[in-house]
């Protein structure tokens, strides 16, 4: 009995995650925060509501909000871990956190970061905006479009838990080979990598088709390839990238775990093994997936900078064809992650040259934006505030992207702080800000209220201080010698000052995100709604709409004639010419909930957890639920209804509409 | 049933103002392929880095066999035809042939993954397995992949029989056969470059 209870006991201690004074505050927190949820649901008998309207939804607005939401969370997440690392680095010898600690610290925060945040973030805009710009009921793929996100939420709650149970990844963001092999990394953490990411990446690929088959097969009537808005074209570009790099990543992902779990030879340094095909099968997809983030924000800011110009975006044309080549150049650019491989001389000039040459693209559109602006009607709201910043912000990020893109030089550039200054340049100034433009401009769409502006005016300030004065320190730092991921540095390296002006700096970012959570919390109180449906005077499809938009998005498919199709009805009208002849109501057709998307993914993430800690009990019974739901799916013909003209007629009376 | 699908999102527009589901669900399907196909582009790619790897063990002329391999692949394409043959007793109209078809593809997808199984084995029995070297790492990954693709692909097309078997040849079930027939196709051709590949280059 007694060795039985000390055996419990170790495994308990093996198991969750012990030790640190930190993870028991954050175990504390967890509990709380759940218990909290369940009595809240329970005590306003809101389950029910919680299935019904959310856990089974196939309306793609649902599940853009749900990603959002998904997304903020885990920027407060990662946002902490840059928080810590950041009060880590703030002094020399500092002993906040321990160097394991730290590396499982910067691990966290890269991959949270790029596949939890900016991924959710930007599938959830491309859910609220493309259907409706479009002027489509949904996506081409309503079930499938759910299962993407709860694969996404269920792969990233695998992710998160290793924070508490078993112990987080630490070999870095990418998880180069042989340290994230069983030699380098014995414990679960890679293992709880591999299938947060595996599981999460399924979702995404799914989410590339989707909207490939939405834009190029649903477009309104009339909406010809020139008419189609601009965000949509860069969602289009983004799933290309995204069908051709996913899988690359599944791959990989797999061969390191057959390497981790039957003891195979893909990367090991033993074998016949060759860790490097590692490192260029990951960037293959982790390069092009940069540009699958960045592409959207270019994206929305096309849209924001001509809506609050009020000019039509200048160099249309230009825009797309720019948008289209980033996506197909971005295959051809991966080696210059690690042009210290010592691939010879002659590969190193082929990837300097292309990535210098990707660079033209994106230049041609920062001159696209400002001849936007020029003698435009500029109004600085927000969004506008947000793409206005990104710009100076983008460039610098560009030059000192192509100053790395120089093969000899890299050499003294790479893995140095100079290298983390430049991708937090284009990941926050690029993705990071053209996601805050988004939100702010179709935030009364979602949700039928504005956010205030005057709390998000501060949070654009404080965040865009704090963030010149947290990164570029550290492009001097860089220069100085200081390389990445190091938990600790000594007084006379004489890095200190500019590591403590570079910490106050993330600390101003992180009041800025208070800013933007009080200013969502204050919008909320002081509710500010828009009734017109077009807050902001803006031009294409979804703004013709009322907000937030009804459940089968329009009453009844508009023609389209234009490009920025609302803008010169609203201008039509203006002039006194009568609006576009609207037809007659007939009922709507729409997919069924469905909780199997939800169901499946739950059988996801018991795999996952089960080939985490190897145990096969566990796994198995997962994959005996996904191959029940799929067959359950695939033999449900049941799947869709219509909405009556009637209950057509009563919603849009209720927005104000006649039809 | 099938009348209502056929109006699946009539409303959506498109260039003609008609929208097809089925249509759309077919295209889609294409889409998956390509990311299917560049999944076993970046597996060959592996194991063209690595197969000749070996660590001290055998290399491929050492450990294949080709004539069971001929095999299996003669077994493969027939299924391929038989496939084919199951749409064209579906367009005829014919529900029995259709069926009869069908099961013949999957017995013979079956006794192809049967083989590769036997190999599968036969290796393992004489120590050659995934630890040995990153050669046979590679050589397991790659063709262990296409024969769980053939095994996934038998049990949709059984699942799907005995939809037929219930519902007869409606615009959903035509749709789907048809979208099996393309995937077992597709693992046809993914075939026939694991053969080149990995059996014929290895033993020449």
């Amino acid at each position: 009995m007694f060795y039985m209870m000390e055996d419990i006991g170790s495994f308990v201690s093996w198991f969750f995650v012990t030790g640190d004074p930190l993870i028991y505050g954050a175990d504390v927190a967890i509990t709380l925060t759940s218990v909290a949820i369940i009595f809240v649901l329970t005590f306003f008998g809101k389950w029910g509501w919680l299935y019904r309207e959310w856990l089974t939804t196939v309306d793609h607005k649902r599940v853009g909000i749900m990603y959002i939401i998904a997304a903020l969370l885990m920027l407060f997440r990662g946002g902490v871990d840059a928080l810590m690392m950041r009060t880590q680095l703030a002094f020399p010898n500092m002993e906040f956190l321990a160097p394991e600690h730290y590396n499982e610290v910067f691990t966290t925060h890269g991959v949270i970061m790029i596949l939890f945040m900016a991924m959710p973030l930007m599938f959830g805009l491309f859910n609220i905006a493309v259907p409706l710009q479009l002027g489509a009921r949904d996506v081409a793929f309503p079930f499938l479009n759910s299962l993407s996100f709860w694969l996404f939420f269920m792969g990233a709650m695998l992710f998160n838990m290793s924070f508490v149970i078993g112990g987080s990844p630490n070999a870095g963001w990418l998880s180069y080979p042989p340290l994230s092999e069983m030699t380098g990394s014995p414990g679960v953490g890679e293992d709880f990598y591999i299938w947060g990411i595996q599981i999460s990446g399924i979702g995404s690929l799914m989410t590339g088709i989707n909207f490939i088959v939405t834009i190029v097969k649903m477009r309104a009537p009339g909406m010809t390839w020139s008419r189609v808005p601009i965000f949509t074209w860069s969602v289009l570009s983004s799933c290309i990238a995204i069908i051709v790099a996913f899988p690359v990543l599944t791959v990989t992902l797999a061969l390191l775990f057959l390497d981790r779990y039957l003891g195979a030879h893909f990367f090991t340094m033993d074998g016949g093994g060759n860790s490097m095909m590692f490192v260029n099968l990951i960037w293959m997809w982790g390069h092009p997936e940069v540009y699958i983030v960045v592409l959207p924000a270019f994206g929305i800011f096309s849209e924001v900078v001509a809506a609050f110009s009020k000019k039509r975006l200048f160099g249309y044309g230009s825009m797309v064809f720019a948008m289209l080549s980033i996506s197909i150049m971005a295959y051809f650019t991966w080696l210059h992650h690690f042009f210290t491989m010592g691939s010879g001389a002659n590969v190193n000039l082929f990837f300097a040259i292309s990535t210098m040459i990707i660079a033209i693209p994106t230049g041609v559109k920062i001159f696209n934006w400002l001849f936007t602006m020029f003698r435009g009607r500029i109004s600085f709201t927000t969004p506008m505030l947000w793409t206005i910043a990104f710009i100076p912000c983008f460039i610098v990020g560009g030059m000192t992207g192509v100053m790395l893109s120089v093969a000899p030089a890299d050499f003294q550039f790479h893995n140095s702080y100079f290298l983390i200054a430049h991708f937090h340049q284009v990941l926050i100034g690029g993705v990071a800000f053209g996601y805050f433009a988004g939100l702010y401009y179709w935030w009364p769409k979602m949700f039928g209220f504005k956010l205030n502006e005057t709390i998000g005016k501060w949070a654009f300030w404080i965040w865009n201080i704090g963030f010149y004065v947290c990164f570029f320190p550290q492009y001097i730092v860089g220069l100085d010698g200081m390389t990445r991921r190091l938990s600790s540095y000594s007084w006379d390296t004489g890095w200190w000052a500019m590591n403590f002006t570079s910490t106050i700096g993330g600390f101003l970012m992180g009041i800025g995100f208070l800013f933007q959570v009080w200013q969502i919390a204050h919008s909320i109180k002081f509710m500010e709604k828009d009734t017109t449906g077009d807050p902001w005077g803006a031009r294409t499809l979804e703004w013709s709409i009322p907000s937030p938009a009804p459940l089968y998005n329009f009453a009844t498919t508009p023609l389209v004639t234009d490009r920025d199709d609302w803008w010169e009805e609203k201008e039509r009208i203006a002039a006194g010419k009568m609006p576009k002849d609207k037809p007659r109501l007939e009922p709507i057709h729409m997919p069924k909930n469905s909780p199997i998307p939800f169901i499946q993914s739950v059988c996801w993430f018991i795999v996952g957890f089960g080939l985490v800690f190897h145990w096969l009990w566990i796994a198995i019974p997962g994959f005996i639920g996904i191959a029940l739901t799929l067959l359950a799916h695939s033999f449900n013909y049941d799947t869709d209804y219509y909405i009556p003209v009637d209950e057509i007629r009563q919603t849009e009376a209720n927005a104000g509409r006649s039809v | 049933m099938a009348h209502a699908h056929n109006h699946a999102f009539a409303h959506e527009g498109g260039h003609d103002g008609h929208h097809d589901l089925e249509e759309l669900r077919k295209f889609g399907f294409w889409i998956f392929l390509i990311t299917d196909l560049i999944l076993f582009s970046t597996l060959f790619a592996t194991y063209l880095v690595i197969h000749e790897n070996t660590a001290g063990g055998p290399d491929a002329k050492e450990i294949f066999e080709l004539p069971g391999v001929i095999v299996e692949t003669f077994i493969l394409l027939t299924s391929s035809f038989t496939s084919g043959l199951a749409v064209l007793a579906m367009n005829a109209g014919s529900q029995k042939g259709l069926v009869g078809w069908l099961i013949v593809t999957i017995l013979l997808g079956a006794s192809f993954v049967g083989m590769e199984v036997t190999e599968f084995l036969k290796l393992i029995h004489e120590g050659h397995t995934i630890h040995s070297s990153a050669f046979l790492s590679g050589f397991f990954t790659l063709v262990g992949t296409h024969g769980l693709h053939v095994s996934l692909g038998i049990c949709w097309i059984t699942a799907l029989i005995i939809q037929l078997s219930r519902y007869g040849i409606t615009e959903v079930t035509q749709r789907k056969v048809h979208i099996t027939s393309i995937y077992w196709h597709f693992l046809d051709a993914v075939w026939i470059f694991v053969f080149t590949v990995v059996y014929l280059m290895g033993v020449m």
